[in-house]
């Protein structure tokens, strides 16, 4: 067991340090930040100067190393664009980005393994049915243009919700958040469903998928055969050992939340680092790209290592097979 | 489509005959006429590709030739003539007087090129490198396969994006619109390789313990023709269910890449763009520039995942 966690750490630990090398790779091999620094009167002992005191003369891997901890502080120099420090954009956009994930991963989470449960007890019936059929069409569709047909519905039909921005905001322990205030909830409602659409049908699919199955196993059957009331047999005996695969891809899918929260806030508006992101890519702002690439890489591989570990807490057969397997 | 050989057809021989023979009387014809939704999707994908292929003769107007443009057709609602022009379109123009059924086509062409040539690009490279790491093996299989493990941590149109935004950081200044397609294939090719390469890797790992490979490396082969000649087309099948659905991936991505303003250029408008531009006008009650590209779009990814699952089914019931 503890081989396995410090196995897995020392996995995630390399998968961040490749990252961290092509977001490096970047900043070294792309533009000439002394060319950009001194412009065009420069001389040559000017720029020789300038590159010895930036350290640009050094070997790769000692540039790689500063560069590393370097982004340990946060430091990730300057946004060509905005003209301010990387680290400083970033951290002013998260909390719009976090509590966007965090609704619409809720959403998901609630509404999906409902739906699925509702599924799998009624598997014939008509809504159930409808249900599965509605949700092939779901997965189907690109994020965006779920965005952009809710925004037709509700924002330009019904005109009852806001079609972009973030509304208003209110501070908690000094951190801007829009849940806090209606009208923030309020924009946060479509960019929320939107993200989550298709995470919430892909669990609610795997819901309904486990639950048939673990409803076909004997220790049902003679749940049933003991005369215990349907709502207990469905719910405290069957939900449990559902949910077990159900964790792990749902952890999985939280961190596809934040990929895909690039689209959704490009197509609100919402000022994530998502937009921030796409708006690096439009106008080449290596230093936005290379950072916001590092902090996916720690948010993913912080996930895979949570679920994997997860799922040994969850499933204690698992960690038996481990200890023999290898023991 | 279904095209029933005549008993003349079958005595008169000839290879290519044979061919169409076998075709039709294959366990693969027989599942695929069993399957509704499989025939439906391919006829709807067969029309899209024969329209986009010819789309310069079908379209009847050219959007992209300013010269032919006039201003005064704009925002022209479908099925209907413009009311001072009096020129006639199907599904309504947008703001420049475009005609919608034509950007459609001439938009479904570039979003079809981009998605087959990157798959192509993809299924090229993750086929060789998963070649290599099966056959070969030793630091070579290592170091491809956690480049793989690596890529995987991350979802696939998220590298293309990467990929795009390096891609254009490398391409001089000038060029950029012109290179932008070539730069969106290749990085929607990248993104996509892994799979190919896993899949080649592990059959590959299957079939270079079988006795035709020993032999073939008995009698002398280099380990290139081996692979080339003797392994590769045994290991096929299952790279053509993953194309198929990397097809529908592609084809997502390009759309989604174009709708965010960071793939095909507004001079080369894909289906992603256009929506794009629709997008501007449903707040003012122009519903039509958005919603004929999304259709079509929709189209195109529904049956080519349509065709891909059912490839899936029939080709190799465990996969997945």
């Amino acid at each position: 067991m503890l081989a396995f966690i410090i196995r897995r750490i020392a996995q995630a630990l390399l998968v961040v340090l490749a990252v961290a090398f092509v977001s490096f790779a970047m900043f070294k091999f792309m533009g000439d930040p002394v060319n950009n620094l001194l412009g065009q009167e420069a001389t040559a002992a000017d720029r020789e100067e300038l590159e010895e005191r930036l350290g640009l003369n050094d070997p790769v891997p000692v540039q790689y190393v500063r560069y590393l901890f370097r982004a340990l502080d946060g430091d990730f120099g300057v946004s060509y664009r905005a003209g301010l420090p990387v680290g400083e954009v970033i951290l002013s956009r998260l909390p719009a980005t976090l509590e966007l994930a965090a609704l619409s991963g809720l959403f998901a989470i609630g509404v999906g393994i409902c739906l699925g449960i509702y599924a799998a007890i009624r598997r014939n019936g008509f809504l159930a049915q409808f249900i599965m059929t509605t949700s092939l069409i779901g997965v189907s569709l690109p994020t965006f243009l779920i965005g952009v047909f809710l925004i037709w519905v509700f924002a330009v039909n019904l005109d009852i919700l806001p079609s972009f921005g973030r509304g208003d905001t209110a501070s908690l322990f000094g951190i801007e958040l829009a849940i806090l205030t209606w009208d923030g909830f309020q924009s946060m409602i479509l960019p929320a469903l939107t993200l989550g659409l298709y995470q919430m049908t892909l669990i609610m699919r795997l819901v309904r998928a486990e639950m048939l199955e673990v409803l076909r196993t004997d220790y049902i059957r003679f749940a049933r055969a003991r005369g215990l009331s349907e709502r207990s047999i469905h719910f405290s005996h069957a939900l449990k050992n559902t949910l077990i695969p159900v964790i792990t891809i749902t952890g999985l899918q939280l961190g596809l939340i934040v990929a895909f929260a690039i689209i959704t806030e490009t197509v609100f508006q919402w000022p994530g680092v998502g937009l921030l992101f796409i708006n690096a890519i439009s106008f080449v702002d290596i230093p936005v790209m290379s950072a916001y690439l590092l902090l996916v890489a720690v948010i993913f591989v912080t996930i895979n290592l949570i679920v994997d570990l997860l799922y040994f807490v969850v499933d204690p057969r698992l960690r038996v097979d481990v200890n023999e397997g290898r023991g | 489509m279904r095209v029933v050989p005549r008993p003349s057809d079958t005595s008169s021989g000839g290879d290519r005959r044979n061919y169409v023979r076998d075709f039709l009387g294959s366990d693969f014809f027989f599942a695929f006429k069993r399957s509704p939704a499989a025939v439906v999707a391919t006829v709807v994908f067969t029309l899209l590709v024969l329209s986009a292929i010819f789309s310069p003769l079908i379209a009847p107007y050219t959007p992209f030739d300013p010269g032919t443009l006039n201003l005064m057709n704009g925002f022209t609602e479908p099925m209907s003539a413009n009311a001072f022009t009096g020129d006639f379109f199907l599904l309504g123009t947008d703001d420049q007087g475009r005609d919608v059924f034509s950007t459609i086509l001439f938009g479904l062409r570039i979003s079809l090129f981009v998605g087959v040539t990157a798959v192509l690009f993809a299924m090229i490279l993750g086929v060789s490198l998963g070649l290599i790491a099966g056959y070969i093996g030793g630091w070579m299989d290592g170091l491809i396969m956690r480049i793989a493990d690596v890529q995987l941590t991350f979802p696939s149109i998220m590298v293309a994006m990467l990929l795009f935004g390096i891609g254009k950081g490398l391409v001089p200044l000038h060029l950029r619109d012109e290179m932008a397609i070539w730069v969106l294939i290749v990085s929607i090719g990248l993104s996509e390789w892994v799979q190919f390469a896993r899949t080649v890797r592990g059959a590959t790992l299957v079939e270079r313990e079988k006795e035709y490979v020993q032999a073939a490396h008995l009698i002398g082969l280099s380990r290139w023709a081996i692979m080339l000649r003797h392994i590769m087309p045994n290991v096929m099948a299952p790279v053509l269910v993953i194309a198929t659905i990397s097809l529908a991936l592609a084809i997502i991505a390009e759309a989604t890449l174009s709708f965010l303003g960071v793939g095909a250029p507004k001079t080369e408008p894909s289906l992603g763009t256009l929506i794009n531009v629709g997008r501007q006008f449903i707040l003012s009650g122009e519903w039509w520039i958005l919603l004929f590209p999304s259709l079509v779009l929709l189209a195109l990814a529904l049956s080519v995942n349509l065709v891909g699952d059912w490839l899936r089914d029939v080709l190799n019931p465990k996969l997945r």
